[in-house]
């Protein structure tokens, strides 16, 4: 079992987790950002390492990721500043497959683990391609997390499900990442992941108000809130707006 | 992958290290239904019957071959030249666009989304989803529906919507990108209709294998011509399609396969393994695999990365790839015109670029060529125009 896994296994037992996104380089004071979503509550970090062509992803962390490549952020501005921060808590870093297909799967993976990274989602590598970047993570012990869609049928839910490590990320809805209302097939989905695995199961993809969370959190181990807190970063740069921001999620989930 | 040189991809969609599927979960399921429905329509005669019936009732096929004694004389060589040009709607793109949509309604789908670059593949898209009664989305990037304004509205005429794309650097990539995400909210209902031989399995090959009618109609028209084997196939590539098509009847004998590129836009010159828009390809990126931006006078060209049997054609070696750049391309428009009474589209122009360029170097003198004319100019003659204009400035 891999060490993000085991860490959040003994989270359930305590509670909800609240796993908010974050792109890494999107200001100046992403750190900061980082220190005060830990600081209002948060379980996990979910660290984005920018692409010029986010496919999974909608306006506002394309924006985000706009940003970020403008600041000059790369794989290792990102490994360093969070290796730096020594955060708390885990952090899972999602990218897409090129930016660590171009550095060397296995350069890629273990700077990530160096950096103290314990996970990685690379929403375009399905089942069928994940294999050559599970191997590079195995050494450094990175877990490689897989995605689950509504539209998944459910046989193959039971291999997709089978194959996460650390936890499975259920996606709410047939949608890239963003605004949306209410909480989607979220509950249909974790429904058929719960009936193969005990993997940690934790709901993503626009999930936007405390309210959503919420309700989500009664069928899942956690939610990952995105989309409406990095609108908050791209409308100020202060950690304490963010913050404040952050707390009603952690106050749903309790 | 099967025994001919362009033949089948391996299970997971492989043309040697190149190919595959690299999409979100959410759209595997949807990739997979593409994959089963053309193989089943493929093996079809029904269906086979159907697309030839509506290339020829609707789409003016067989194009023909026509020998181009002019410029024959000024390049000493023997060019002869495939008329996609005179296909309905003005370029190859029909041929794709046919196949999917038959393919769409066999699915059970009612509508069908696009990317388009010079505008073309818009264009056969609601040319087609007209014709079929599909609803029909079409994403184009913002500098384009500027450049490719009378396409837009031609589009729009056949009952389309044209949404323009405002991201990244505004033009095909980033078409594709906002139409693989608005596929994730409909895959239930809507067919993805890309239009080249890129993206994720099965549509490189599907889409190759649409095309390759053009390739199989101009063997046997070669072979009237007595010029069965042409020294030389010739043929612009964005994606690749129009040149996969053409190669297609050709691979397996002994003419020599040539792709041109725009200079700005050429992923075999200058890209890199790399992974975008569902495929494992040669991509333009910077040193930290950031994509980065084609640029070239032609929409159609405009585009960081190639389909993956021409990355993989490239690394055997049985195709080779060239670029040209711009200049060379408004004068080999030009020439074209004077000398043969074909206006070209700009992204064909490459071509015949490539071949003005060679010919008594990389193209012996007395060589028999075999150009794709992909598209005709009416497109483009404005932005020409503009170009010309400028220059006498
Ligand atoms: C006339 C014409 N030729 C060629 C192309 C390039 O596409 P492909 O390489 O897929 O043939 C386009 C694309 O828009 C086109 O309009």
């Amino acid at each position: 079992m891999t060490e993000l896994e085991r860490r959040l296994r003994a989270l359930r037992d305590q509670r909800r987790a609240f796993v908010p996104y974050l792109m890494g380089g999107m200001s100046p004071r992403w750190l900061d950002h980082l220190e005060a979503l830990v600081a209002a509550g948060a379980d996990a970090l979910e660290v984005g390492l920018p692409f010029s062509d986010p496919m999974m992803d909608g306006p506002v962390i394309q924006e985000a990721a706009l940003r970020a490549l403008a600041a000059g952020t790369t794989i290792e501005t990102v490994a360093t500043g969070i290796a730096e921060r020594h955060l708390p808590v885990p952090v899972v870093v999602m990218t897409y497959y090129n930016v660590v297909h171009h550095l060397g799967l296995e350069r890629a993976a273990s700077l990530l683990s160096e950096a103290g990274a314990l996970g990685t989602i690379l929403p375009d590598v399905p089942l069928e391609e994940i294999g050559p970047w599970k191997d590079a993570s195995a050494g450094p012990g990175l877990a490689t997390v897989l995605l689950i869609a509504p539209s998944t049928p459910p046989a193959r839910v039971a291999r997709v499900a089978g194959a996460s490590e650390g936890f499975v990320y259920a996606a709410a809805r047939m949608a890239v990442t963003g605004h949306a209302e209410g909480t989607g097939d979220a509950q249909r989905v974790v429904r058929a992941i719960r009936a193969v695995t005990d993997t940690p199961t934790y709901v993503g993809i626009g999930i936007s108000t405390p309210a959503h969370a919420a309700a989500t959190a009664e069928w899942c181990d956690g939610v990952i809130v995105g989309s409406a807190l990095v609108e908050r970063v791209l409308e100020s740069d202060d950690p304490a707006a963010l913050e404040h921001a952050a707390r009603p999620f952690r106050a749903a989930l309790d | 992958m099967s025994d001919a040189v362009m033949g089948r991809p391996d299970e997971s969609g492989r043309f040697g290290e190149f190919g595959g599927r690299f999409v979100p979960e959410a759209l595997v399921p949807a990739c997979l239904e593409v994959e089963e429905a053309f193989v089943a329509a493929w093996g079809d005669p029904a269906f086979r019957d159907e697309f030839q019936r509506t290339l020829q009732e609707f789409g003016g096929r067989p194009t023909p071959v026509t020998p181009l004694d002019r410029l024959s004389a000024r390049l000493g060589l023997r060019v002869y030249a495939k008329r996609e040009d005179l296909a309905h709607t003005g370029s190859h793109k029909l041929n794709n666009v046919v196949g999917q949509a038959l393919l769409t309604r066999r699915m059970g789908k009612r509508r069908i989304i696009a990317e388009t670059g010079a505008g073309q593949h818009g264009v056969a898209t609601a040319t087609a989803a007209a014709r079929f009664g599909l609803a029909c989305t079409v994403f184009m990037g913002e500098v384009d529906t500027v450049r490719q304004a009378l396409n837009v509205f031609r589009m729009e005429l056949l009952g389309a919507t044209v949404v323009p794309v405002r991201t990244g650097s505004r033009t095909l990539k980033d078409a594709v990108n906002e139409a693989l995400r608005e596929w994730v909210t409909c895959v239930e209902d809507t067919h993805y209709c890309l239009g080249s031989v890129m993206g994720p399995h099965p549509f490189p090959w599907m889409v190759r294998e649409f095309q390759s009618v053009i390739g199989t109609e101009a063997s046997a028209q070669m072979r009237d011509l007595g010029v069965p084997a042409p020294d030389f196939v010739v043929a612009c590539v964005g994606g690749g399609s129009n040149a996969a098509g053409i190669f297609a009847g050709f691979a397996d004998g002994p003419s020599r396969l040539i792709g041109v590129e725009a200079r700005g836009g050429s992923a075999i010159v200058y890209g890199a393994p790399g992974i975008l828009h569902g495929m494992r390809s040669l991509l333009l990126q910077d040193d930290h695999g950031q994509i980065t931006e084609a640029e070239s006078i032609s929409a159609g060209l405009d585009y960081p990365g190639i389909g993956p049997e021409h990355a993989y054609l490239a690394s055997t070696g049985r195709a080779q790839y060239y670029p040209v750049g711009d200049e060379e391309v408004i004068d080999a428009l030009r020439l074209l015109s004077e000398v043969e009474g074909i206006i070209p589209a700009l992204e064909t122009a490459h071509a015949i670029a490539w071949l003005v360029r060679e010919a008594g170097r990389e193209v012996p003198r007395g060589s028999s060529v075999l150009v794709n004319l992909s598209g005709r100019g009416d497109k483009d003659v404005a932005q020409v125009r503009d170009i010309l204009r400028g220059e006498g400035d």
